[in-house]
């Protein structure tokens, strides 16, 4: 009924009651060579691994944990299933709690009644196990037929039926004994096991039976030979009969067919118990095959024939330490110099792990292993590299790694750490959801060399642009490391390196993170890389820039068909109580209350919102001190003048024809305004264009647009320059970003004095400088060159309508940036509804119109509305 | 319950929901919204705490499940994939996690009570996540030996957990992306012990993630070794979810369909996060996927991981609706042991 080839052999040599060998070992400790034993028994075929600590001078628990928890970084090993083998209960149970396959515990039994087994018996339930149950009572263990069959069935049944434990997770061991030791009585164990085991097959469904295969030839110790052939055929005739699994010495078993046939025949006498004699004649026989053991099995070991450097690339990707310390030797005497060993061979090793992992092809444990390779590798030539340290060998750097904010995720960064370990780097981990300031706090303490970040969830990589740009705020020059499942190429060189202006270096695993580092470190290399990455990064944010928008591109005329709109015939329009130019001036005294000041921490690379930034526990005095010293400079300025603020606005007469303005001007003339309409699909809003916001020429309505343009710089040059030149370069930036927080001031003011009086659509409007921050008034302003209406060269048409050079000496360059640096210009829009929108990508079709209509050559087209292409 | 389910799984391919994350990230919600005011002055930073929002914002976590429940979920899942413990440790809000299991299978009670008929009844499984930590790998190379958690920290800390969630109404308990099975049996066993105290049990689902091309666990499994090392606590139905996207969860779901003696669950991602972890598959694209999946028989409950919305449950639910549910095969009666690999005799 049973087959050989469906046979179940169970490693026993990872037992310290079983080897002597393995259990030197563990009272050693030599943890690394007791795997070296459970790897040879996977790798001889065993198909489980019988573990087993129970020994008087050990912490069987303890040894138990710590062995299974290191075959768990075995892959080689723990692909298989274990059995945990003890007498003990307690070892039993801290060993399940170790294994995360479906193990088999060896064993519980009746021995001391049904309470505690089935208790037991429940509890592996629960933890998910099979089990081996001994033929063993309250009585003993069992010797006969009846004995062995009656216990089993007994264990079977209350297994299954009093707490339903699936029947095919039990294997019964109904006792292997020692045969032909002398005693009569012994001879017949043999045969006993085998129709035990014939009946447990046929009457009890699903289960499974097993045995301790050595102790049959107990009396024939020191006799290898003898003993392999009671194995073989012990097991060809328990076999048969239906044991399906044993516990063997998986590279010791003699085919049953090549035993010689004296031997064998002999052997068979005994093991069935053919007559009285059979004993005397297997102990007659012994002598002549003592000593004719086989050749001992040696592990395959054509791998150190390879090449020094295939030998390390092999222990690397094997994870094997056994030999790393000559190999590395041997490496280290053939290289010019010691670093170069791990430069060169070691790293390539760690390369091609890079690759397996990357491909599958490896997977955590084999790779973590493979950082233990080398790590052992390096700490050998660190002395060497010591010695001759000369100035031009490199120390290993610290790098300083955390998940960002947010984040709770760490596996990834604990790799990458352990890895940057075994190369000798030091690490100092943070830990997960560590914020910005702690990062860079600790980086400048410590003295790093390199910062690393890791995050898992996509908001992380918000975060780390964040720090990136407070890496820069806060003048920093260490390289930036960016790693973690949500972290790409693309991501970390279109939005992160923007930010920051060392390298930022997008490390795709652990095994490439060591390569990166010391490339960083190295002064030499340093250079060389960073060229390297950024010629790397324009590539990928030129692709990044050319793909196609995910929301699908739609045609000008589709676009048009979805514009924005209203009821023209009922609109109410307002017209400006005075119409045509109209030029306007502001002293500083007015303006500084509309200064924003947010933006102008930002100028000086303090972020936070004004006022809470004067509060900040990183930045605050800086902030203050800054904020007073502004207020300072404007004072002076109020008091003795060097800085004019003017301004010049328009209000005209105008209606929109598709995205054109047609604006009259003070001599009665049209005049075109061009814009840009959005040309991606808007399933939930609409194609805006600015143009939407007056109203169309046939709806047979007047309405109105605005423009303005105001500066605050009128003198900025002169006044930064002077300063310059008695070598305060502090006050120079700051009269500059004064005049800009003064312009963008006189725009807000003008805004509103246009709202309320000049056009006076909102008379009433009355609102606090932080409502007018935030926009909260009906109309808008947008500037040409930004979102709404991104192409520059419009500014012409506002220069033109408000003579703005000829009234207040504002000027444009050749490129459309205004003159002085300090001024804002832009349209006035009056309708309840217009807002602010990002015109965005927008297609060929309205690209061409767009350029038609201005009369633009194509090199003019791709010059001004590349942004938008 | 148990009966009730197998019997609607019999008639029909039975939905899940989709991603509780990623509704909660499109709701923008800032440190303060997660804060409440109950948290208003917590000592450390709460957000990114997505569990702790059925205290702080249960009117958001209600709405999402709603929504899924519209689109046709026939079980929808608490909102406690960190709510142990020891994942709620890393906000120093170990002590409220029994809390949050409560009070997350209560609002998903209450937002089934609503959805339910008895045509269509509507379930909660209560979610035991697989906390941040790993009972199998070591968190130091030089020692492989050892280990951040153990066993019975697990078992704590999901018998605390389960019981929250069973107080609160949980019709079912599902652990769910298991990366580490370690982690998952001590979840199971908690399960189990908790079951055995109360008396009382629910049906159990079982979820795992495979998460990279090597078709394996973190933890280094194959599904079959994976399925066989849980096997044990006769989960109602055993499924892969997360990491990977349909396509390339396909070949696990049909080798999970091949081994499984239960029902077959599958919740994908709506793909792969692209660089900037956005997850782009389509509701259409994903359930192209999933229509292949149910004409192929593989699986008897689908929904959505990261990256889904109740749009792609919605249009899950229709590609499902005329399908067949996978026939649970006939398995001769074997013992299915497994280290890494599973080992079937």
């Amino acid at each position: 009924m049973q087959s050989a080839s469906s046979f179940i052999n169970i490693g026993e040599r990872t037992n310290v009651t079983g080897s002597a060998v393995f259990k030197r070992l563990i009272l050693n400790e030599e943890y690394e060579a007791a795997l070296d034993v459970a790897r040879q028994q996977v790798e001889n075929g065993a198909q489980i691994i019988d573990i087993n600590m129970d020994e008087a001078m050990l912490d069987s628990k303890a040894a138990m944990v710590r062995f299974l928890n290191l075959i768990a970084s075995e892959p080689d090993i723990s692909r298989v299933p274990i059995m945990i083998d003890s007498s003990k209960w307690e070892v039993i149970e801290a060993g399940l709690q170790c294994v995360q396959g479906k193990a088999v515990v060896n064993s519980i039994s009746l021995k001391e009644g049904p309470e505690p087994f089935l208790h037991q018996a429940r509890l592996l339930k629960r933890y998910g196990a099979a089990t081996v149950v001994m033929a063993f009572d309250e009585v003993g263990q069992a010797d006969t037929i009846d004995r062995k069959f009656e216990i089993c069935k007994r264990s079977y049944d209350l297994l299954v039926n009093e707490v339903g434990f699936p029947p095919e997770d039990i294997i019964f061991d109904p006792n292997i004994f020692a045969v032909a030791t002398g005693i009569e009585e012994h001879n017949n164990y043999a045969v006993d096991f085998i129709e035990a085991t014939r009946m447990i097959r046929t009457q009890l469904p699903h289960a499974h039976v097993s045995g301790g295969l050595s102790n049959i030839s107990f009396s024939f110790r020191g006799n290898n030979p003898v003993r392999e052939a009671m194995h073989s055929v012990f097991l060809y005739h328990a076999i048969k009969a239906g044991m399906d699994m044993a516990i063997v010495n998986a590279g010791q078993l003699e085919v049953y067919d090549e035993i010689p046939q004296e031997l064998r025949d002999a052997v068979e006498d005994v093991i069935l118990n053919r007559h009285p004699e059979a004993t005397d004649r297997l102990l007659e026989l012994a002598p002549k095959y003592q000593g004719d053991g086989k050749a001992a099995k040696v592990e395959d070991l054509a791998w150190r024939d390879y090449p020094v450097n295939k030998r390390l690339e092999h222990a690397l990707v094997k994870g094997i330490t056994e030999y790393i310390i000559e190999d590395t030797e041997a490496a280290r005497l053939a290289a010019e110099k010691p670093l170069h060993v791990i430069e060169g061979p070691l790293m390539d090793g760690m390369n091609v792990v890079g690759d397996l992992f990357g491909e599958g092809k490896m997977f955590l444990p084999q790779v973590v292993k493979s950082a233990r390779v080398m790590k052992q590798a390096v700490a050998y030539l660190q002395p060497f590299i010591e010695a001759e340290k000369d100035g031009t060998t490199k120390s290993n750097g610290k790098i300083v790694m955390a998940t960002v904010k947010g984040d709770v995720h760490d596996i990834g960064k604990n790799i990458v750490g352990v890895v940057l370990q075994c190369n000798n780097f030091e690490v100092i981990d943070l830990g997960v959801m560590v914020p910005c300031d702690k990062i860079l706090q600790v980086a400048r303490e410590e003295n790093a060399d390199m910062i690393g970040l890791s995050g898992l969830i996509t908001p992380s990589l918000d975060e780390m642009v964040y720090v990136a740009k407070e890496m820069q705020r806060t003048g920093m020059d260490l390289p930036l490391l960016i790693g973690g499942a949500t972290t790409s190429k693309a991501h970390t060189a279109v939005k992160i390196d923007e930010h920051y202006q060392h390298p930022t270096v997008y490390v795709s695993n652990a095994s490439r993170a060591v390569g990166v580092c010391q490339q960083l470190l190295n002064k030499d290399t340093r250079a060389v890389f960073a060229e390297k990455l950024a010629k790397e990064y324009d590539t990928v944010r030129l692709q990044h820039a050319r793909k196609k928008p995910r929301t699908a591109p739609v045609t000008l005329a589709q676009a048009r068909d979805n514009k924005f709109t209203c009821d023209w015939a009922q609109a109410e329009i307002i017209p400006p109580r005075k119409l045509g130019v109209t030029e306007v001036s502001a002293d500083i005294a007015t303006l500084r209350q509309y200064i924003d000041w947010t933006p102008f921490f930002m100028t000086w690379s303090l972020a936070g919102k004004y006022p809470r930034i004067l509060q900040d526990e990183i930045v605050g005095e800086e902030a203050t001190q800054l904020f007073a010293d502004a207020n300072t400079m404007l004072d002076r300025l109020e008091q003795q003048g060097g800085l004019e603020c003017k301004g010049v606005f328009g209000l005209f007469k105008a209606n929109s024809v598709d995205e054109r303005i047609v604006i009259e001007n003070e001599a009665g003339e049209d005049c075109i305004a061009h814009h840009l309409r959005q040309q991606t699909q808007k399933p939930k809003g609409f194609n805006y264009c600015l143009a939407d916001y007056i109203a169309p020429k046939d709806s047979r309505r007047t309405d109105y647009v605005g423009a303005f343009a105001v500066t605050g710089g009128i003198g900025e040059d002169e006044l930064a320059k002077a300063y310059e030149q008695q070598g305060d370069d502090y006050n120079s930036i700051m009269v500059k970003a004064i005049a800009d927080r003064l312009a963008e001031a006189f725009a807000e003011y003008l805004h509103q004095q246009v709202r309320v009086d000049y056009w006076g659509y909102a008379p009433d409007e009355s609102l606090d400088n932080n409502a007018l921050i935030r926009e909260q008034y009906q109309g808008i302003r947008p500037a040409p060159g930004y979102a709404a209406c991104p192409e520059h060269t419009e500014k012409q048409l506002i220069w033109d309508l408000l003579q703005v050079e000829e009234r207040i000496g504002m000027q444009l360059t050749s490129s459309y940036a205004m003159w002085p640096g300090a001024s804002v210009s832009g349209w006035y829009f009056a309708h309840p509804e217009a807002r602010y929108f990002a015109v965005a990508q927008i297609q060929a079709d309205q690209a061409q119109a767009y350029a038609d209509a201005k009369g633009w050559t194509e090199r003019e087209l791709e010059q001004w509305l590349a942004p938008n292409l | 319950m148990k009966h009730t389910l197998l019997t609607l799984a019999q008639e029909r391919i039975l939905l899940l929901d989709g991603a509780m994350g990623t509704m909660i990230q499109a709701l923008k919600f800032d440190e303060n919204d997660y804060r409440g005011e109950r948290f208003a002055d917590w000592h450390c930073d709460v957000k990114g705490n997505n569990d702790l929002l059925v205290l702080t914002q249960p009117e958001a976590i209600a709405t999402i499940h709603k929504e899924y429940l519209a689109a046709g979920s026939d079980i929808i899942e608490t909102n406690t994939f960190n709510a142990t413990t020891i994942a709620m440790a890393d906000y120093d809000m170990q002590d409220v996690a029994y809390e949050i299991n409560v009070a997350a299978a209560r609002i998903a009670k209450a937002a089934c009570a609503e959805y339910s008929t008895p045509e269509k009844p509507r379930f909660v499984a209560g979610v035991l996540g697989p906390t941040n930590r790993t009972a199998s790998i070591s968190p130091d190379v030089n020692d492989p030996g050892k280990r951040n958690v153990t066993f019975n920290e697990l078992v704590d800390a999901y018998e605390s957990a389960t019981k929250g969630l069973l107080e609160g109404g949980a019709d079912l308990i599902m652990l769910e992306t298991i990366f580490d099975t370690l982690n998952a049996k001590a979840a199971a066993f908690a399960v189990e012990n908790v079951f055995a105290e109360l008396g009382q049990s629910v049906p159990v689902l079982v979820s795992g993630t495979i998460t990279d091309a090597s078709g394996r666990t973190l933890s280094g499994q194959t599904t079959e070794a994976f399925y066989n090392s849980m096997r044990h606590i006769q989960p109602i139905a055993f499924g892969l979810n997360c990491a990977l996207g349909p396509d390339a969860l396909r070949a696990y779901v049909a080798e999970l369909s091949n081994v499984c003696e239960g029902l077959v669950s599958a919740h994908p991602n709506a793909g792969l996060p692209n660089e900037f972890g956005e997850y782009d598959m389509d509701a259409v694209e994903m359930a192209q996927h999933i229509e292949e999946w149910a004409s192929s028989g593989l699986v008897n409950i689908v929904g959505g991981c990261c990256g889904s919305t109740p749009e792609h449950i919605a249009t899950m639910a229709k590609v499902v609706a005329d399908k067949a549910p996978r026939i649970i095969p006939d398995l001769p009666v074997k013992m299915r042991l497994s280290g890494l690999e599973p080992f079937t005799h």
